[in-house]
């Protein structure tokens, strides 16, 4: 069986900064993968690359096996209709109400007439607990959970394949953030999706995944199933798990 | 040594910006022929670059006409030929001043406007959730822009033409001394089409350069609320000069026989 996504040898540099080493990755089918690290360790970057927002300069990007390294256009829009992604900010289009926002995939990536893709949404937003009258309301007018939802909604909109998480919980309180969790699971379980999470909120990461890689120095330094994240032996993956100040980690305070 | 790197390093920035400009005017004028085509979407910009941009180019196109009309008649005073006020006020207008005063208000209401928008869009994240989201945010936002503002921007000013002679004929007939028949006859009688559609084909080049140059520096803005200024600030600056540029250009081009 194929991986769902596999990543050989990324690297990608802005300047003379180098953010990703080769990175080697591979996410099974209908796993829930999170990827954890410090700030600034290049977790965006690589989702950002399988996303094609982001150009590698080296290695190898596959979808299903095929390589989406370097394509673009309308292969690109082909691919792109097996992904969703929540956004850490939502992303909400601003402009757009609620609705529009959720049915936005379905109208322009996938042909869906308006009004059905209507009914889809509000069905989706209920999936996250959000009622039809907040259907109609503008982003701008939801707090921050209630647009997490949102972009949850937009992001499961079209059943998507692999959905993507970057940081879903950050800057959400913590209840607001176990309610976040909980619907991670639930959806993507209901969708059958794979899922690839960014974050550094380790009860979310336990929570949400059944494996975990941690990237540091640019590079994947450790990865497996969820259970073993505390009987790793490896002293960078301790630090980070127990948040210590004193490891093998140094955090570069200027940057 | 040291000036010579500063002087390559400038070089190379310069060199950088014409790049990525015509990189990105390529990818948008391929957007412009292939499908899909968001017709919604360039109505609605339409809307915003054209019908609203009414008000502000009518004003100004109205008291140039006045201003010009005076300017030529105390000018032509000097050497007994203020009878010729309506002819140069038509040809300054349509050749001239209609569409460059409309480009230069579309410049600083649209092209702001634009950047703004499109840079809000990309530091909130806006622009990835549209690639994530299957639709190519080229086609999505420049396309519908450019295509909306070459449209509008030629009806824009063939309005902002015909209330600037009107300008032009209120302070003739009311402060002066013309009577509004000779006023008019003299205007229709001097102005050929090409003098019009000369103006009209300059105003859709201004439409494209003020569309492209919002959208330009809205993409490429970068580090929040500050970045967001200042490509606004680059917006309108840069498709002012562009704007004038391009205008010596074209009535080199379109006159020069």
């Amino acid at each position: 069986m194929t991986a769902k996504i596999q990543l050989i040898g990324v690297k990608k540099r802005f300047g003379s900064k180098v953010v990703l080493d080769g990175v080697d990755l591979t996410i099974e089918k209908q796993s829930s993968l999170v990827i954890i690290g410090g700030s600034g360790t290049g977790k965006s970057v690589t989702i950002k690359s399988i996303l094609g927002i982001l150009r590698p300069d080296e290695g190898t990007i596959l979808v299903d096996g095929e390589d989406v390294t370097h394509i673009d256009g309308s292969a690109r829009d082909r691919v792109m209709r097996k992904f969703g992604m929540l956004f850490q900010g939502g992303a909400l289009f601003d402009s757009l109400p609620v609705w529009e926002n959720v049915a936005f995939g379905l109208i322009q990536g996938h042909g869906v007439p308006r009004a059905k893709a209507r009914d889809i949404a509000i069905q989706k937003l209920a999936k996250v607990g959000l009622t039809q009258d907040v259907a109609f309301l503008s982003p701008a007018e939801l707090s921050g959970g209630m647009q997490k939802r949102v972009g949850l909604a937009r992001a499961i909109a079209a059943d998507p394949e692999i959905i993507f998480f970057d940081e879903p919980t950050t800057g959400l309180d913590p209840i607001m953030a176990d309610i976040i969790n909980d619907l991670i699971v639930s959806t993507v379980k209901d969708v059958g999706a794979t899922a690839l999470s960014i974050t550094h909120d380790m009860i979310s990461a336990r929570k949400i995944s059944d494996h975990i890689a941690m990237l540091y120095g640019g590079r994947i330094i450790w990865t497996g199933p969820t259970g073993e994240i505390d009987r790793t032996g490896n002293p960078y993956v301790d630090q980070f798990i127990h948040g210590k100040a004193e490891g093998p980690i140094k955090m570069a305070v200027k940057a | 040594m040291n000036v010579f790197a500063s002087i390559g390093r400038a070089v190379l920035t310069v060199l950088a910006h014409i790049g990525r400009l015509a990189l990105f005017t390529g990818q948008a004028v391929a957007g412009i022929v292939s499908p899909p085509i968001y017709t919604r979407l360039i109505l609605a910009q339409m809307m915003r670059i054209g019908y609203y941009s009414l008000p502000v180019v009518g004003l100004t196109a109205f008291f140039t006409g006045g201003v010009l009309a005076l300017q030529i008649y105390l000018g032509g005073n000097r050497f007994g030929a203020e009878a010729i006020v309506p002819q140069v006020v038509v040809l300054g207008i349509t050749r001239e001043l209609g569409p460059v005063i409309a480009g230069l208000m579309i410049a600083g209401r649209v092209s702001a406007a634009i950047a703004a928008e499109i840079g809000t869009m990309k530091v909130t994240e806006q622009i990835d959730a549209l690639t994530t989201l299957a639709t190519n945010p080229m086609k999505y936002l420049v396309v519908p822009r450019i295509v909306a503002a070459v449209i509008s921007m030629p009806i824009l000013t063939a309005i902002g033409d015909s209330i600037g002679v009107l300008g032009g004929y209120v302070v003739s007939v009311y402060s002066l001394d013309f009577t509004g028949y000779t006023y008019l006859k003299n205007t229709v009688d001097f102005a050929h089409r090409e003098d019009i559609t000369s103006g009209l084909i300059k105003a859709a080049v201004f439409g494209f350069i003020v569309a492209l140059m919002g959208c330009y520096n809205g993409f490429n803005s970068k580090g929040g609320a500050q970045g967001v200024g200042n490509a606004t600030t680059n917006a309108v600056v840069t498709s002012s000069i562009l704007i004038l540029a391009a205008d010596y250009v074209l009535t080199a081009l379109l006159f020069h026989r």
